[in-house]
């Protein structure tokens, strides 16, 4: 399995780069990842979606898709869009440190 | 104390569950009652043949309450709310109805208003879907005076229902135009939120494939953010165009509205939140979902309503008994990809196995992701099959609710797929 290391400690990622164990995920970890995924500096619009994707995860076991993000964020699909411009919900996921969300097929 | 079955709508799954549990309770046990808010049941696969002059939609309607068993009572009245508490279904103009168990059954519905401009100028005229009849009717115009130019297939989101039905429509266009001569003249473009035609790997090569050899073109992880009729330009949240001439647009689905006004029955698309095994909620035990209402991980199509069905029946039966629900469905699902020229494909899968190369339902059958006639017939038969077997709720000789197993090759992920 894939490891990454973030803020000085090594991780288990899929070859995505998503995390395998969200518990191995600390908030200090986030802007690297964010650098990694071409994001650039976080700001309080970044943290407000990437704390609800944990929240969301947390009682779901999965993170939500784009569409459902928009609809329950408190962050419009075209914010999310120009907070994460290369796929809101996969990026914002991966900063968050959970897994890639499932979508549907 | 007689008990009360309720199911919301009399399509696929409502109709075939409603039909088996009567077989299989007595009446002096239980009522069964459908609600849904017309007597029209469409025979949804059908749309697709409909733009090309291959059906037509009065002859895919038929009577709901015709398909119902005699001894089930069907309500016709709009649905209005459900509340969980006093275990109650409001209808328009209607009595309340109490019930001992409830089946949401009720699909999903389109949501066209949801994207930008994408009721505006041009819908219904160059801006089109045939997911339903009047846009399917309307659709068969546009292309009949179609002189040329790009044709682009939208898929605004997931999820959709049958989602290989855009797919379809793009193989069934290609051999339209070259059946009139005019295949030169035109671009065929696939436009998808994923990341590739199809979601599972080994099938996504097949279909990819496929789509190559009848040259269209495909955009993948294009995220419609507008829809611009008059500029005949589709825009997605990223700031990429894709112009057209005609466009057919998948919209936005969700679940049945009042879903979404009956505090704690769907989630934020308004499809109903249950055990993708057991399908039970995991908050009200006396609620039950199937089919495109379901908010489970599987394709929304029929075959998946069909094959849950016989799951569903066994779990509304144990809780009728006052027993927990122990019958499992495995996200079994099967579906015919038209694919021009009288071939057409088949896919069988579930949860954990994805659609592999082999025949169905075992080593002598109907090959599977691969394109051959008996495909096309098994999928132009099926219309009947719908109507005199399924929806009675009859078991189909040889298909069960379970994935077989028998006559599929193993492939690894990532090799060829052989045929």
């Amino acid at each position: 399995m894939p490891v990454a290391t973030y803020a000085g400690r090594e991780v288990d990622v899929d070859v995505e780069g998503f995390f395998t164990d969200p518990g191995q995920w600390t908030r200090d970890m986030a802007p690297e990842i964010a650098r990694d995924a071409g994001v650039g500096d976080l700001g309080p619009g970044h943290w407000k979606v990437v704390d609800f994707m944990r929240a969301q995860y947390s009682e779901k076991g999965t993170g939500p898709t784009v569409r459902v993000l928009g609809k329950t964020s408190g962050v419009s699909v075209k914010e999310l869009y120009e907070l994460f411009p290369t796929g809101p919900a996969k990026t914002a996921a991966r900063i968050a440190g959970i897994p890639k969300p499932r979508g549907c097929i | 104390m007689t008990n009360r079955v309720v199911v919301l709508g009399g399509g696929t799954g409502g109709t075939l569950v409603a039909n088996r549990l009567r077989r299989r309770l007595r009446r002096e046990d239980a009522e069964i009652v459908v609600v849904d808010a017309d007597d029209r049941h469409l025979y949804q696969p059908g749309l697709l043949f409909v733009p090309f002059g291959l059906a037509r939609t009065e002859d895919l309607v038929r009577s709901r309450r015709a398909q119902l068993h005699a001894g089930v009572d069907f309500v016709e009245g709009a649905i209005e709310s459900v509340d969980l508490g006093e275990r109650e279904v409001r209808i328009a103009r209607s009595e309340p109805i109490r019930y001992d168990v409830l089946v949401v059954a009720s699909g999903a519905v389109l949501q066209p208003e949801e994207t930008d401009g994408l009721t505006g100028p041009g819908w219904g005229e160059h801006v089109l879907t045939f997911y339903e009849p009047r846009g399917a009717a309307a659709l068969a115009a546009a292309l009949d005076r179609f002189a040329g130019g790009r044709v682009v297939v939208d898929v605004v989101d997931m999820p959709i229902k049958c989602p290989v039905a855009p797919l379809e429509f793009a193989f069934l266009a290609d051999w339209y135009f070259r059946r009139r001569a005019m295949r030169d003249a035109v671009e065929l473009v696939l436009v998808t939120p994923l990341d590739g035609a199809f979601t599972k790997p080994v099938c996504d090569r097949e279909l990819s494939g496929l789509l190559r050899a009848k040259g269209v073109e495909v955009v993948s992880e294009f995220s419609t953010g507008a829809v611009d009729g008059r500029g005949r330009r589709i825009v997605s949240y990223d700031g990429r165009e894709v112009p057209f001439d005609l466009a057919v647009v998948v919209p936005l689905h969700g679940g049945a509205p009042y879903v979404a006004r009956s505090p704690g029955l769907g989630d934020e698309l308004g499809f109903v939140d249950v055990d993708e095994h057991t399908l039970q909620s995991p908050r009200y035990p006396e609620v039950f979902a199937i089919g495109d209402a379901a908010g489970i991980p599987t394709s929304k199509a029929g075959s998946v309503a069909h094959f849950a069905g016989e799951v569903l029946v066994e779990n509304v039966l144990a809780v009728l008994r006052g027993n927990a629900p122990i019958a499992r469905f495995d996200g079994h699902t099967n579906c015919f990809i038209e694919s021009g020229f009288k071939k057409a494909l088949l896919i069988d899968f579930n949860y954990e196995t994805e659609p592999l190369p082999g025949h169905f339902p075992g080593p002598v059958g109907l090959p599977l992701l691969h394109e051959s006639r008996l495909n096309h017939l098994g999928k132009r038969a099926f219309e009947w099959v719908y109507w005199n077997a399924l929806l009675p709720g009859r078991d189909l000789p040889g298909v069960g609710s379970r994935m077989p197993v028998r006559g599929k090759a193993r492939v690894p992920a990532g090799s060829r797929v052989g045929v």
